[in-house]
Formats: C-alpha cells, sequence, structure tokens
C-alpha cells in the first residue's frame, strides 16, 4: 500500500485529510496524519473569548471527530522530516515511510523573540490573544479592569489572520461602551505597517472606521523590546509608548520541527511554489496553510481555497501528470467590527479588496467593504459551518479563484 | 508608471517612486534618491544595497529581520543608516520594489 502523510491536523490537515479520503482508491492508499494535540481550536473564535461572547467550550472539540474511519490519526511529536529519503521521525522513535508529505505544520506566536515581552508582567499585564491561555487570561483582566491605557500591539510582520488586531480594538470599543468605562479606556493601535490594513483601499476604509471609533493608530512603528519596570513597548528607533494594559500579536514562526529538518526560511516557513503550493525543493511534498511561505495572508480562508489546488495538484503528481491547478493567493475575511456589523473583504495576490456585493454579484447578501449586520451574521453563522461543512471538506458554495464579479473598480 | 530621469538616466517608476526595473539602477541614482532623504551614502549603506539587490534578483522576500540578521546590520544599525522607514528607504534606493512582507 502507498502512504500519505499529512503533518499537522489543525484546519489545513484536517481539511486535506476528509478531500484524500473520499478522493483515493482507499485499497490503494493509506492517509495518516499526526499531530501533537488532540484538541481542535476554532482559531477565529479566540477574539471572542476576552469579551465574553465566547467561553472556552465554544471553541474547542477534539480532533478525533473530524476524521473519517479510513484515516489513521496518531498524536505524537515529530522530531524531524527527512525529505531525501522520504521519511518522518518521530519523537518516541518510530518513523514513518511516505509516498506523498502534506505540510500542514501551522504558525506559532513566539513571545520569547522579543526581550521583556514574556517577563514579570506577562499575563499580569500584557497578554496575547492568538492562544486559549492568553485570551482566558485577558478576559479575566477585562472583567475586572476598571479603565486606563490599552495598546494593541503587532510585533512584526506576517502574522496570523492580518485582520483580527483590528477586530480586536473594535470590539474591546464596543465591550468598554456597553461596561460604561469607554470614557476611561484610551485605546491605541501600533502596528509595524505604515497604514492600519496592508492594502490602500481597505486601509483608508478602517482607518475611517478607527477614527470614527475614536481608536488611536500609530504607524510604523517596530517593536524591540518591552520595559517592563515603565510599562512601554519601544521601537528600533526608540519611541516610547506607555500601556497599562498591552495586548501583543507576538513574532510569528513556523514549527521548530521545519528548522530542525533544515526545509525552512529565516522565520520557519517552507519555500513553497506560490502557484503550484508545491515544495520548491521536493516533488513529493505540498504546503498547506500557514506554514508555507506564499506572500499571501495566514487565515484559514487561504488555506480552504489551497485546499483544493494542493488536492487537484496531488492528483497530478500521484498520476505523474503536469500540474494543472493554479492558486491565486485567495483571501476572504469577516471583520468583525463591534456594534454587531461587520466588513467583507475578498482579494488575493493580485487584487486589493474591493467594494462590492459577494458571493452573488449585484445581490450579495454580504458587502464588500462595507460596515454592515449582514456581515457580522456572516461570521456568527460561520462558527457551525466552520465545524460542520469546511473541515469535513464538504462544498462550500464559494469558488476557490477570486472573482471580479460583483466587485467595483475604485480609484484612490 | 511614468518615466523619470534621476541622476541623468530615465528610469520607470512607480507612482511611490520605487524603480520598476531594477536593472536600471546605478549608483548615482540611489546617490540621488538618497538626497530627497537627506541621506550621504557611506561603504556601510551600500553592503545593505548590494544585499537587498542581491537577495531580490534571488527571488527572496525582504523582511527587517532578515536584514537584520544578514551578518551586514542588525536591525538597530539599519535604522541608523536609514531612519524613518528603513527597509522601504533602502530598498527605495537600491531600486527593488517596495517590500511586500505585508499581507
Amino acid at each position: 500500500m502507498k502512504q500519505i502523510l499529512i503533518l499537522g491536523a489543525g484546519t489545513a490537515g484536517t481539511m486535506m485529510a476528509n478531500k484524500l479520503s473520499k478522493g483515493l482508491d482507499i485499497e490503494e492508499w493509506k492517509i495518516t496524519i499526526v499531530d501533537k494535540d488532540k484538541i481542535h481550536y476554532y482559531q477565529p473564535g479566540l477574539l471572542f473569548i476576552p469579551f465574553d461572547i465566547y467561553k472556552k467550550e465554544d471553541v474547542i472539540k477534539p480532533k478525533a471527530n473530524f476524521f473519517p474511519s479510513n484515516v489513521e490519526f496518531i498524536i505524537t511529536e515529530i522530531s524531524k522530516i527527512l525529505p531525501e529519503e522520504n521519511k518522518v521521525l518521530f519523537t518516541d522513535g518510530k518513523t514513518i515511510k511516505y509516498d506523498f508529505l502534506l505540510i500542514a505544520t501551522g504558525t506559532n506566536v513566539c513571545p520569547e523573540e522579543t526581550p521583556g515581552l514574556k517577563g514579570n508582567l506577562w499575563y499580569k499585564n500584557i497578554f496575547d490573544f492568538y492562544t486559549l491561555n492568553g485570551a482566558l487570561e485577558l478576559q479575566k483582566f477585562f472583567r475586572y479592569w476598571e479603565g486606563g491605557k490599552l495598546v494593541v500591539n503587532i510585533a512584526d510582520m506576517p502574522f496570523k489572520c492580518p485582520v483580527a488586531p483590528i477586530e480586536f480594538v473594535c470590539l474591546a470599543d464596543d465591550f468598554f461602551t456597553k461596561k460604561g468605562i469607554r470614557d476611561k479606556v484610551d485605546i491605541t493601535y501600533v502596528t509595524p505597517l505604515s497604514g492600519a490594513f496592508t492594502k490602500p483601499i481597505a486601509t483608508k476604509m478602517l482607518s475611517e472606521l478607527l477614527e470614527e471609533k475614536n481608536i488611536h493608530v500609530v504607524t510604523d512603528f517596530y517593536l524591540e523590546k518591552v520595559d517592563n519596570e515603565k510599562k512601554t513597548i519601544v521601537s528600533y528607533d526608540g519611541i516610547e509608548i506607555p500601556f497599562d494594559v498591552l495586548t501583543i500579536v507576538p513574532l510569528n514562526k513556523g514549527d521548530e520541527m521545519i528548522a530542525r529538518s533544515g526545509m525552512g526560511d529565516e522565520l520557519n516557513y517552507v519555500p513553497t511554489n506560490k502557484f503550484t503550493l508545491q515544495s520548491d525543493k521536493y516533488q513529493n511534498i505540498f504546503i498547506i496553510g500557514d506554514a508555507a511561505n506564499i506572500p499571501t495572508s495566514k487565515a484559514g480562508s487561504v488555506a480552504h481555497f489551497a485546499s483544493e489546488i494542493v488536492y487537484e495538484n496531488l492528483i497530478c503528481a500521484i498520476e505523474g501528470r503536469t500540474l494543472t491547478a493554479k492558486f491565486d493567493g485567495h483571501a476572504n475575511c469577516y471583520i468583525e467590527t463591534g456594534k454587531g456589523k461587520g466588513v467583507l473583504i475578498d482579494f488575493n495576490y493580485d487584487t486589493e479588496p474591493l467594494p462590492g456585493t459577494f458571493p452573488l454579484p449585484g445581490i450579495g447578501p454580504f458587502g464588500l467593504l462595507k460596515n454592515t449586520k449582514m456581515n457580522h451574521y456572516g461570521k456568527i453563522l460561520f462558527r457551525w459551518i466552520y465545524w460542520h461543512i469546511l473541515l469535513k471538506g464538504k462544498e462550500m458554495p464559494i469558488e476557490s479563484h477570486m472573482t471580479f464579479a460583483g466587485k467595483n473598480k475604485v480609484n484612490i | 508608471m511614468v518615466e523619470k530621469i534621476i541622476a541623468g538616466v530615465t528610469v520607470n517608476v512607480n507612482n511611490e517612486g520605487y524603480l520598476e526595473n531594477p536593472a536600471q539602477w546605478t549608483k548615482d541614482i540611489a546617490l540621488e534618491i538618497a538626497k530627497e532623504y537627506n541621506l550621504t551614502l557611506t561603504e556601510k549603506h551600500f553592503q545593505v544595497i548590494d544585499y537587498l539587490r542581491k537577495a531580490h534578483l534571488n527571488g527572496e522576500t525582504l523582511t527587517m529581520r532578515k536584514v537584520g540578521s544578514s551578518g551586514i546590520v542588525d536591525i538597530k544599525g539599519l535604522y541608523e543608516l536609514f531612519p524613518g522607514g528603513p527597509l522601504k528607504i533602502s530598498s527605495k534606493i537600491a531600486g527593488i520594489p517596495k517590500p511586500t512582507s505585508c499581507v
């Protein structure tokens, strides 16, 4: 029997396991997926925890629930990949030889990489919200906080879900308004970018939104260290910003196992062909999701669109044909903006987010680059879709390639 | 895309002044663009510029962290050489596209 091995059972790996189990001849292929963690986290939900909108139970389920019976799921830690020998070593001493390997080991937050970040104030006045622990600690903190300076800072690029910190400050505005202490809370959004977001048209729209909500934006701030004594964040060019509570997006890096295998760039992301999603170096290795170094957002929607491409190209590779599917970097993000509204953006490698309607041209129901109640319902509904449709690799009514239908041209 | 004469050479630049074609770059162009930022380029500046151009031609994605671990200059040093927006300014002077680490 031939072996397909999937490393990582998060959003991307789980979707691939489901697709492959339906598409491949199970008499001929053995599909194995490995992960060190038995819990599946609904990562888009972590954002809602600090504001008491979601509870812990809303965002976790056993990973084992999401695999069909013909997929082997192993909980173990990966020691390293030996790509020249087509095998993977595990820390328990076992090895698996593969015919094809899918790397879906994602990206992690690394607060220890910034001096002073994981110091005395960690989980006292400094929190991340990209981990369940960080989000839960922040939830406890916000319940009793009476106001002061809330600083939200992104340490470095790239990071997972580039819209999440914007959503965070919008939800904070809403949360403290409802608590009746918004006038005592000063919210500052500090980013290494030159604007609130990465692409010009969306940046303009989002900057106006933040201004409307009285959220201060500091741009071009590249974090060097955190001063625990003075409670400030300090940039490489010596600018200091004081905080009472700091919500940090720490440096993101791919899995350490990628570095141990000698297969990553300086941030442990795997060099990947941005169109075929095949490893630049090894023809029987494909990379899906945040683990790849491709120039698009690190986000579940990207992994979802990419899964169609990886599936098709993997079949091509198995049959010895030229890879025919071409990824366009498609991303689609609901941005929760507070007060029961949301903004939807849809973009790819070449096209920045444009206004319009989605997914049906002229009809919607969702409005692109517009702040609407319907977009918020889309985000809320998405949790159900994620657990029941997306992870199981079922059909979604959205094309994997971005379309211009329903989008309007904009001059800025 | 517009044509612009920099240091007596006609080059194509985008609306932010980045060279469209790195092959059109010369040292004199670098010195001229640097003047816009009140910078006088030294040997050290050119070491960074050389590194950026080579990495770009190699198809590598440039980030501040990457330049900082290049062995040529650390991040603090990069800020001292190109104050304001080190990677954006140094890329412009090096005649390569604006860094797209932002997605």
